[in-house]
């Protein structure tokens, strides 16, 4: 089962490693990482995808909040909560196909932030399926993709 | 005034009443050696590898209850102790490792003897630390003395470059409680788990006490053995915990697991309830989880560490807390006589059969030394008191199943990480930290090549260890698997070439002994143990056929015991 994991934890140069490390070292899988600091820049929030049942899921907490710079350690696929990524994705674009690719940058409320005579660089924000139909709506036309790891947040404020 | 980073560590140091300090030094310690040099409250123990030095601040932290400490160059000094660091991490044992690395200007760069030790030692020690700045020298050793002691205990590494060390700051030592605001362990348990577990134990009709090396580690021993008591019901240490519950009371079952007793593994397979404290269930132990699963019982698990807890095995009842003060709690909720003594008697009853099987039995033969005789003959000799270092493979098995450990912190072993060279150089750090005591390094021939070279430690510190050395001429333990799984095929086990034992302790200044006949053994100990002064090296010439029973073959349940063949 997927999940959506929230770690708050010190920013200290190494943490992020030994989170990473942590997972490789106990053959977790990590599905996606994001990590940056926070309105307190004392503190980053790294939020990692991973995948696994009840008792995985559990050892995976246990281990992480285990750490000494982890504060906190929260399972936000548990409830309500939102997920964003954010891609972009370079498209041909020649010809008609520039107006079908502003069109269709348009309906997915996406924005064209790069443009060269045969290409545009096309930003799409949104959960993991929107960004996949994307993908899916313009597949002949994709040059080359980026996209960040998923960022999430509860719906309930529990952490402060 | 200002003093430079080296003589900041060591006047850490001496603010954390660091008695001994191992290790080997090298081009980015020497400053650190040169303070050493200046100065009489700590003593350096000159170890003849990294490796000694980690397994010596080891036995030392295992047997005095303090935190060993080590310190070792950069490069390959750091990789040399990894072993021993991995070795202590998987048994929760408090160190603190100071490790050299190459000026700050070099990092990374692939400088000589550089090695990232952070990187390394991730995943082998409970926290590890790059020091950037020679203000953050002192605050940061503070940080890894409370970390390295506190929860769960485990060895923590602080990587120091060597520009820090010569440069300078004024000193001051964090004085009073340290907080660091994501390391809280927790320490008394939850109320109400401990009221369910009482509860649990009060209706229990076949109740059975596990323990393991956090009774021993958490200074438990006391309050656990004022538990089993109460409780009247049978116990069994793993181990890790042997002499947490000492093991010529009539309570004591014997080590549960792979080479435990038949009793135990039965009554760990039959009983109803079973109260787990500071042990984790280690495959070693429980065998097959599926089978030790299916079992319908109840589990109460009391552990520091909430990572532990369900870990392999369901646990029904957790108690997350230090295993002294939740045991208090288990105690106080405990009043006399239960469970119900009529069930209890049945329980007995039952457990009686199975020890009638008598399972440590076993065939001597005339004109052969049998090892677990040796052991036997020991435990005599030393009146039950000796420290014993181990090594690992056949003789540790049987120095755990004979020797009867009725103390803790009296057994000294690399249980978790296995580590074969462990014995010898432990032996170093237990021998400092009890002069005096007659400190015994059960081993054998495979193991003790490992770290012979600490035979010159000795020699240099003048400790009169003992050494049994269980020789079968083969890698005991590899050649049982072999026999059991491999088909008799001996691939690589047997060791060709041995030394002579005795004139290899004799080259190193010692003396040495070799016993050959099962009617010298114990007349060849107690000699030995009366030369209080003096190292000497006992090599037992074993029966090169035996093996270890019982057995619980790895995967199996623990009802698929093997006996010796002539059970």
């Amino acid at each position: 089962m997927r999940r959506v994991l929230s770690i708050l934890m010190e920013n200290e140069s190494g943490a992020l490693s030994r989170v990473a490390g942590l997972f490789s070292a106990r053959s977790y899988n990590i599905e996606s990482l994001t990590v940056a600091p926070t309105e307190d820049p004392t503190l980053s929030r790294m939020t990692v995808v991973t995948a696994g049942d009840d008792t995985v899921i559990e050892q995976i907490t246990k281990q992480v909040h285990k750490l000494i710079e982890v504060f906190k350690v929260s399972d936000i696929t548990e409830g309500r909560h939102v997920e964003r990524e954010l891609m972009l994705v370079k498209v041909r674009a020649e010809g008609d196909e520039r107006e079908e690719m502003k069109r269709l940058a348009d309906i997915f409320r996406a924005s064209i932030v790069g443009v060269s005579t045969k290409t545009f660089i096309i930003q799409v924000t949104g959960d993991r399926k929107k960004l996949n139909a994307f993908l899916a709506a313009c597949a002949g036309n994709i040059v080359e993709t980026a996209r960040t790891g998923v960022c999430g947040m509860s719906r309930v404020s529990e952490d402060k | 005034m200002e003093t430079t980073g080296a003589e900041i560590i060591i006047r850490s140091l001496q603010e954390e009443k660091v008695e001994y300090i191992f290790g080997y030094p090298g081009g980015a310690v020497l400053f650190i050696y040169d303070e050493l040099f200046k100065q009489k409250k700590i003593k350096h123990v000159l170890t003849r590898h990294e490796q000694g030095a980690s397994h010596a601040a080891d036995g030392y932290a295992r047997s005095s209850g303090k935190i060993g400490v080590c310190l070792v160059t950069s490069g390959p000094g750091l990789t040399n102790a990894v072993t021993g660091i991995a070795t202590a991490y998987m048994d929760s044992i408090p160190m603190v490792i100071i490790s050299g690395q190459v000026p700050s200007h070099a990092i990374g760069l692939d400088a000589f003897q550089e090695a990232d030790a952070v990187g390394i030692t991730r995943s082998c020690t409970k926290y590890n630390v790059l020091v950037k700045r020679v203000e953050d020298i002192a605050p940061t050793i503070r940080k890894a003395f409370h970390i390295a002691s506190t929860g769960r205990p485990g060895p923590v590494l602080v990587d120091i470059p060597k520009d820090l060390t010569a440069q300078k700051t004024t000193y001051s030592y964090p004085k009073g409680a340290l907080k660091i605001r994501s390391y809280n362990p927790s320490s008394a348990g939850h109320r109400g788990q401990v009221s369910r577990a009482i509860k649990l134990i009060k209706g229990a009709k076949r109740l059975m006490v596990y323990s393991g090396g956090g009774v021993i580690l958490g200074n438990a021993a006391t309050e656990f053995t004022r538990f089993v008591k109460k409780l009247k019901c049978p116990v069994t240490n793993t181990l890790m915990g042997l002499g947490a519950y000492p093991a010529t009371d009539k309570q004591f079952l014997g080590m549960p697991g792979m080479h435990g007793t038949y009793e135990t593994n039965m009554a760990m397979q039959h009983c109803d309830v079973l109260v787990a404290v500071g042990a984790r269930f280690d495959d070693r132990v429980i065998g097959d989880p599926a089978h030790f699963s299916q079992v319908a019982r109840q589990i109460v698990h009391v552990d520091v560490d909430p990572s532990s807890i369900s870990k392999r095995v369901k646990v029904d009842v957790p108690i997350v807390g230090e295993v002294t003060q939740v045991l208090k709690s288990l105690n106080e909720g405990i009043a006399g006589n239960m469970p119900s003594t009529k069930d209890m008697d049945a329980w007995w009853e039952q457990i009686t059969k199975w020890q009638n099987k008598n399972c440590l039995r076993y065939k001597t033969k005339p004109g052969v030394v049998k090892p677990q005789q040796v052991i036997e003959a020991l435990h005599k000799v030393t009146g039950g008191d000796a420290f014993v270092t181990s090594d690992v493979g056949q003789h540790q098995m049987w120095a755990a199943q004979y020797y009867k450990f009725n103390k803790p912190r009296r057994w000294i072993n690399s249980g978790g990480l296995g580590t074969m060279g462990f014995g010898l150089p432990a032996a170093v750090g237990v021998q400092l930290a009890h002069p005096g005591a007659a400190v015994a390094c059960v081993t054998g021939e495979a193991s003790i090549m490992m770290c012979i070279q600490e035979l010159s430690t000795c020699k240099q510190y003048r400790l009169p260890v003992k050494i049994i050395n269980l020789n079968n001429r083969y890698m005991g333990m590899v050649r049982q698997w072999q026999e059991f799984f491999h088909g008799n095929r001996y691939s690589e086990s047997y060791m060709d070439a041995l030394p002579d034992f005795v004139k290899l302790a004799e080259s190193y200044g010692h003396s040495g002994v070799r016993v050959e006949r099962p009617e010298d053994v114990e007349p060849a100990l107690r000699e030995v143990f009366a030369r209080k002064d003096e190292l000497v090296f006992m090599d037992f010439v074993t029966d090169q056929t035996e093996n270890v029973y019982p057995m619980v073959a790895a995967g199996k349940g623990l009802s698929e015991m093997v006996l010796a063949e002539d059970l």
